[in-house]
C-alpha cells in the first residue's frame, strides 16, 4: 500500500525525522490560507499523487507569496499530472501539500528497502540526490552506499557514521545524519514498511538535515496490524476494479488487452496471461480467484472482469486440487447466468471431479466452450475473440 | 532416493484443529504420509481422527518422534509457529501459510541462523515424494513416482507441470514448492543442489516467476554445478512493472526482476527454456532425450 507525501511526513514527524512544516489543501483558497499559516513567505505547492517525477511534470511549484500559492494550486488541482511514473494517462491531482521553503545547500538520497538477497533491511545513501536512484544505479553504481541492518540488533550508530562520512557530509552534520537514519529505521520497522525513500535528503545552509520529500510503501501482508495505516489508504489513487476485487478477496490487476482471465493460483494465472500472448492476443487482466471458488466469488470475479469494456472474451482456467471441478463448474454456470454473459467463454477444468465438472458445463444450456488443456484453451479463446 | 521427505518422514501438523489443518492432515494421511501428531495450544490431550494433539511442538516430538512439521497457522501467528518448531529442533519445517508479514520472515530467518532446521516456504504448497510422502496441499493423484525433480515458486502452476509430466509417462522424484514470498526459507539453489546430488533424479523442472533475483542466482549455480538437464519456465512475461501479481514476491521493482532477464540468465546457463506453460512436460521430455 502506498501513501501520499504529506501522510509519510506526518508519520516520520512522530519519529523525530526532520520534516518541514506544511498543510494539505484541496482548493486554491485553502492553499492560500495554508501559505499564510506558514508565515506568508516562500513556500512550495506540491501535487499529492502516488507517483514520483512530479517536479519535472510541473507538479511542484515555488510560491513567493500566498497569492502565488493560490495561483499554483488552481493550476494544479483538478488537472491530470503526467509523470514518467504515472503512465501516459496521468493521475488527477485532488490535493496539494503547501510546505514551507527551505534553503538547500546540497541534495542527497536516502532510502530503506527489504533486500531480497540478504533477507534484511538495507539502507541506501547517495550523494546524487534529487534524481532517480535507478538512473544512478545504472550510471554510477559506486555512488550508492549500502548498509545492511541485522534485525536482531537494529540500527547501529557506526553504520550511520559510515554512510554519513561516505557521503562527505560536513563533520558538524554527521551526528544529525546518524540520528535521522536511526529515526527513519524505527519508523520503517514500527510501520511494517516495504520501502522508505527520502529523495532529496537536504543539507541546509545551516547544516541541518531535512526530508524534502518522503515516500513510504507498506507491506500489504502486515496491514492487518496497522489500523492507522489502513485509514490512510487513498482509493482514488487505485484502479477502481482492483479496489472492488480486493473487497471480495480476489487478487486482480487490470491490463490492456481484450481477453479476460480467471484462474486459481497466482503462478498459473501469470502463466495463463503469458500463454494468451504466446498465441498472439493480449490479456485484459490478471485474476487469482484463490483456493475457495464459491459461486459468490466466481460471480464477483466475472462481474469485475466484464466491467472492463475492452473484454471481448473470457478464459477460465482452473486446476483443482482441493477445489473440486464440479463446484467450480456450478459456480461458473451460475455466474454466467447472473451477469447475462454475452461474450465467448472458454473453460478449461482439470483436477478433482473433472468429468462431473465438464458435464455440468455441457448441460448448462450456455454457450461455453470446453477446453482439454492449457494450449487448447488459449487457442480457442484467442480464435473466438479474433472473430469479433 | 528422492529429497527431503520419504516413507520414513513423521509429520506433526501445527494448526491441526483449524479447517485447513484438518482437511490436509486427512488428505496427507490418506496418501500414505505418516501423520503422527498435531499441535494446537490448549488442545493437548485430545485427538484428530486418532492423531494425538499436543500443546507444544516439543511435547509432540518427544511423544511421537516427529521429524517434520507442517504449518497451517494463520498469518498473524505463523512466524511464531515456525520459530517454535525451529526451537524444538524439527529438522524440516514446511510453512503453507500465505500472507505472513515480510518483516516477520526477516526476523524468522535471523532466528534460524545457527540452528539446524530447514524451512520450506512460507506461502508454498509443500513437498511431495510421489508414492511415499506428501506434506502439503497438492493433489496427490496427479503425481507419479519417477526421476524428475520439480522445484517451483508456484502452487497450481506446479500441478500443471506435474500433470503434463505424468501424462507423458514421466514420473517425479520429489516436487518442492519453495513458495511465492520474497523472503523464504529455501531457495532454488538449495533444491537444485539436492537434486544434483540425488541419484534418483535425472532431470529438473524449474518454475520461476517475476520478482527478485532467485532465478538469476540459480542460473549461475546451474552453470557451475548442475550437470543434469534443467527445463525452466518463468511466469509473468506479460506482467506490468510495479504491480504485485498475487504472490508477495512477484513484483518487478526498480526495473529489476523481469521475466526476460531471468530467461536470458537461465538460457546462458544452459537451461532448456520452456516457451509456453503448455509445454513444460514436453520440454523436459525433449531435454531428457537429448542426453
Amino acid at each position: 500500500m502506498n501513501i501520499h507525501e504529506y501522510q509519510a511526513k506526518d508519520i516520520l514527524r512522530k519519529y523525530g525525522v526532520v520534516v518541514l512544516n506544511g498543510k494539505v489543501a484541496t482548493t486554491a483558497d485553502e492553499a492560500e490560507a495554508a501559505a499564510n499559516a506558514l508565515g506568508g513567505g516562500l513556500c512550495v505547492v506540491k501535487a499529492q499523487i502516488h507517483a514520483g517525477g512530479r517536479g519535472k511534470a510541473g507538479g511542484v511549484k515555488l510560491a513567493k507569496t500566498p497569492q502565488e500559492a493560490k495561483q499554483h494550486a488552481a493550476a494544479i488541482l483538478g488537472k491530470k499530472l503526467v509523470t514518467h511514473q504515472t503512465g501516459p494517462e496521468g493521475k488527477e491531482v485532488l490535493k496539494v501539500f503547501v510546505e514551507q521553503g527551505c534553503d538547500i545547500a546540497k541534495e542527497y538520497y536516502l532510502g530503506m528497502v527489504i533486500d531480497r538477497a540478504t533477507s534484511r533491511v538495507t539502507v541506501m545513501a547517495s550523494s546524487e540526490g534529487g534524481v532517480e536512484i535507478e538512473e544512478v544505479a545504472e550510471r554510477a553504481p559506486e555512488k550508492i552506499l549500502r548498509s545492511t541492518i541485522d534485525p536482531a540488533i537494529g540500527f547501529n550508530d557506526f553504520q550511520g557514521r559510515k554512510l554519513a562520512f561516505g557521503l562527505g557530509l560536513p563533520k558538524d552534520s554527521i551526528n544529525k545524519a546518524v540520528g535521522f537514519m536511526r529515526a527513519l529505521y524505527r519508523a520503517f520497522m514500527d510501520s511494517d514498511a516495504s520501502m522508505v525513500e527520502i529523495n532529496p535528503l537536504v543539507l541546509t545552509k545551516s547544516g541541518d538535515l531535512v526530508a524534502l520529500d518522503a515516500k513510504m510503501g507498506f507491506d500489504d501482508n502486515a496491514l492487518f496490524r496497522h489500523a492507522d495505516l489502513r485509514e490512510m489508504r487513498d482509493v482514488t489513487e487505485e484502479n477502481p476494479k482492483e479496489v472492488e476485487a480486493s473487497k471480495f478477496d480476489l487478487s486482480y490487476i487490470a491490463l490492456d488487452g481484450n481477453i479476460g482471465c480467471m484462474v486459481n493460483g497466482a503462478g498459473l494465472a501469470m502463466a495463463t496471461m503469458d500463454i494468451i500472448k504466446f498465441y498472439g492476443a493480449e490479456p485484459a487482466n490478471f485474476l487469482d480467484v484463490g483456493g475457495g471458488a464459491t459461486t459468490e466469488k466466481v460471480t464477483e470475479a466475472f462481474k469485475i472482469i466484464l466491467s472492463d469494456k475492452n473484454v471481448k472474451g473470457v478464459l477460465v482456467n482452473i486446476f483443482g486440487g482441493i477445489m473440486r471441478c464440479d463446484v467450480v463448474a456450478t459456480g461458473v454456470v451460475e455466474a454466467a447466468k447472473q451477469v447475462k454473459l454475452s461474450v465467448p467463454l472458454v473453460v478449461r477444468l482439470e483436477g478433482t471431479n473433472v468429468e462431473q465438472g465438464k458435464k455440468i458445463l455441457a448441460e448448462s444450456g450456455l454457450d461455453i466452450t470446453p477446453a482439454n488443456d492449457l494450449a487448447d484453451a488459449a487457442k480457442k479463446i484467442v480464435t473466438a475473440v479474433k472473430g469479433r | 532416493m528422492s529429497i527431503l521427505v520419504n516413507k520414513n518422514t513423521k509429520v506433526v501438523t501445527q494448526g491441526i484443529t483449524g479447517a485447513t489443518g484438518q482437511l490436509h492432515t486427512r488428505a496427507c494421511r490418506e496418501y500414505g504420509t505418516q501423520m503422527v501428531a498435531g499441535v494446537t495450544p490448549g488442545r493437548g490431550g485430545t485427538d484428530f481422527e486418532g492423531i494425538p494433539i499436543f500443546d507444544t511442538v516439543e511435547q509432540s516430538m518427544k511423544a511421537t518422534g516427529a521429524n517434520a512439521s507442517v504449518i497451517y497457522v494463520p498469518p498473524p501467528f505463523a512466524a511464531d509457529a515456525i520459530m517454535e518448531s525451529v526451537d524444538a529442533g524439527v529438522p524440516l519445517v514446511i510453512c503453507i501459510t500465505e500472507g505472513i508479514p515480510v518483516l516477520d520472515m526477516v526476523r524468522v530467518k535471523r532466528y534460524m541462523q545457527g540452528k539446524s532446521s530447514r524451512l520450506i516456504g512460507p506461502n508454498c504448497p509443500g513437498v511431495i515424494t510421489p508414492g511415499e510422502c506428501k506434506i502439503g496441499i497438492m493433489p496427490g493423484y496427479i503425481h507419479k513416482p519417477g526421476s524428475i525433480g520439480v522445484v517451483s515458486r508456484s502452487g497450481t502452476l506446479t500441478y500443471e507441470a506435474v500433470h503434463q509430466l505424468t501424462q507423458l509417462g514421466i514420473g517425479q522424484s520429489s516436487c518442492v514448492g519453495i513458495g511465492g514470498d520474497p523472503v523464504n526459507g529455501t531457495n532454488f539453489i538449495d533444491v537444485l543442489r539436492m537434486f544434483q546430488d540425488d541419484p534418483q533424479t535425472e532431470g529438473i523442472v524449474m518454475i520461476g516467476e517475476i520478482g527478485g533475483s532467485a532465478e538469476e542466482d540459480a542460473a549461475a549455480f546451474i552453470k557451475a554445478n548442475v550437470t543434469k538437464p534443467v527445463a525452466a519456465f518463468i511466469g509473468g512475461q506479460t506482467a506490468p512493472k510495479g504491480k504485485r501479481m498475487g504472490h508477495a514476491g512477484a513484483i518487478i521493482a526498480g526495473g529489476k526482476g523481469t521475466a526476460a532477464e531471468k530467461i536470458q540468465a537461465l538460457r546462458d546457463a544452459g537451461a532448456h527454456i520452456i516457451p509456453s506453460p503448455a509445454e513444460m512436460g514436453a520440454t523436459m521430455a525433449k531435454a531428457l532425450g537429448k542426453k
